[in-house]
């Protein structure tokens, strides 16, 4: 076992490794997300209440989904990088982040396109999208600190801080947000809340979440062989993988 | 099923192909990015090997 | 033997702060002022009439109260790593955690302290009745107490760092929304006449987190910062 983690850890095992698996989550990531979106705006039945505004529901909830995922990915790889040592775990903490406040943002977009119908506004300081905005702010947070070091061992190591800081409050922040918002709630009409939804409108949710999880796969697998790369530049082994 | 029909998306046309749209242009931009930050670490790796070469 | 230690070295650095600080009093006084200057804004850009201000004066104190603790956080740990100090202090083989717990007391006493005694007169001029004193007090004790050990870490963090102050402001301030939600909601339910008693225990909780992991998070920036 620690034989294979130094082995994959090594930097030229590492790379070679991640070009050969990128292609198994980029083509089916590719077939799911077609497949999901067509399942979800075409076999999918309408929404009794909310109509065809629904089918928003099938990019906003793996977005949403997406980004806090990312997030815990990131942050277990910087404790990882941070306790361990281990140089590559912090690169694919670096990769994660945009990718996760890319998913932020489409999370919060999308949400606030679909609480227009529903609500009749651009933006409801509703539980779900505060705590997306706020996640946001910590995505670009974590960004911010670790751009502005030149440093990249010790951007790696005081962003990996911020990271596990931030994890541990994620949840303190959820839920402070949602007690919150149900104490206003009398101010808004939450049609929005989901009253148990249908088994036939679950099934593309789920083909859609596993197809964002697998495209995500596929980022990292691409980012972080560049982040190999950019911190391996004056290494032997880059002439042998060319 | 009417054509029509699906593109109007039931009078919510508009917000519902925004949401599709504006998440595939997230989608492929990522897609696109990871590509070329990769092929740029690549590029640049191979002219610094080359430079290396050539000096000695 | 050696916990007697680790606390003689904590007061120490505690009554080493605050005597730098006496005598540099006019540092220590700007985030007070500048707490009283937010809060005058907030009735000019609003409304004079006190019934309305009431309704905000919960938000307004603990938003102002929030911005003005971070502004002086930034220096914490600035001179103590540029003269060398916080060097000896890694090497010395105290726990770092209660050096810098000691730092950010000290920090709190300056800072957060005067905040919360002021509080009170400012709320009154916001419209704040008297019956909701205890639990402005008591929100804001625990709340800037928690601000200063989460500061504490930002502050660490960006201590090398150019230009680090709105930095610091965007790493901490995501991290302190929960105390704001239930600082404010305490005290807007004590001026509703409600009882504080659940927002205020949240409050204790976090405070309770932050105390017992922040000064882990905090030496291990400090490290990163001090050994590379």
């Amino acid at each position: 076992m620690w034989l294979w983690i130094h082995k994959f850890g090594s930097p030229p095992h590492a790379y070679r490794l991640l070009g050969k698996l990128a292609p198994w989550f980029g083509w089916p990531a590719l077939g799911l997300i077609l497949l999901a979106t067509w399942w979800g705006l075409v076999k999918a039945p309408a929404d009794y209440q909310q109509g065809d505004a629904f089918r928003i529901l099938y990019v906003h909830a793996p977005s949403a989904w997406m980004s806090m995922f990312t997030y815990v990915v990131m942050a277990v790889a910087a404790g990882i990088g941070l306790i361990w040592r281990i140089k590559l775990a912090h690169a694919a903490a670096a990769a994660a982040a945009p990718i996760g406040a890319a998913f932020t943002f489409l999370a919060l977009v999308t949400g606030s396109i679909w609480g227009k119908p529903m609500w009749g506004t651009w933006w409801v300081w509703d539980a779900r999208l505060t705590s997306e905005l706020l996640l946001l702010f910590l995505y670009l947070g974590y960004m911010a600190l670790r751009a502005s070091f030149d440093d990249p061992q010790r951007a790696d190591r005081a962003s990996a801080v911020l990271a596990i800081v931030g994890v541990i409050n994620v949840p303190i922040i959820h839920y402070s947000v949602v007690w919150w918002s149900t104490l206003h709630q009398a101010a808004s009409v939450t049609k929005l809340d989901k009253p148990s939804i249908a088994l036939p409108m679950l099934i593309p949710l789920f083909i859609m979440i596993a197809g964002f999880q697998l495209y995500f796969g596929w980022l990292i697998c691409r980012r972080l062989r560049a982040e190999i790369l950019r911190r391996e530049r004056n290494a032997s082994w880059l002439k042998e993988a060319n | 099923m009417d054509l029509r029909e699906f593109l109007n998306m039931g009078g919510y046309a508009g917000f519902v192909w925004t949401s599709y749209g504006l998440t595939t242009v997230v989608l492929v931009a990522n897609w696109l990015s990871a590509r070329r930050v990769e092929a740029e670490q690549l590029e640049s790796a191979q002219r610094r090997l080359s430079d290396k070469e050539n000096r000695t | 033997m050696r916990r007697a230690a680790v606390s003689a070295a904590a007061r120490l650095v505690f009554t080493r702060d605050l005597t730098l600080a006496w005598r540099r009093w006019d540092e220590v006084a700007q985030p007070l002022i500048f707490y009283v200057v937010v809060t005058t804004l907030f009735p000019l850009a609003t409304t004079p009439d006190l019934t309305e201000l009431r309704k905000i004066a919960g938000g307004v104190l603990w938003v102002a109260a929030l911005l003005s603790s971070l502004l002086a956080l930034e220096s914490l740990f600035r001179s103590d790593v540029e003269d060398g100090t916080m060097e000896q202090w890694v090497l010395s083989g105290q726990p770092l955690g209660w050096l810098l717990l000691a730092k950010v007391a000290c920090h709190w006493v300056l800072t957060g302290l005067p905040l919360v005694v002021i509080s009170p007169i400012i709320g009154t001029a916001l419209g704040l009745p008297f019956d909701a004193w205890g639990t402005l007090i008591v929100s804001l004790l625990l709340g800037t107490a928690t601000l200063s050990v989460l500061g504490g870490i930002g502050a660490a963090l960006t201590v090398g760092v150019r230009r680090g102050s709105v930095l610091l402001s965007l790493l901490v301030l995501p991290l302190a929304m929960p105390l704001l939600i239930f600082g404010s909601r305490a005290v807007t339910m004590a001026m509703d006449g409600d009882s504080p008693a659940g927002p205020l225990q949240l409050l204790a909780a976090i405070f309770f987190l932050v105390l017992s992991l922040g000064p882990l998070a905090m030496s291990a920036a400090i490290r990163i910062s001090v050994e590379s």
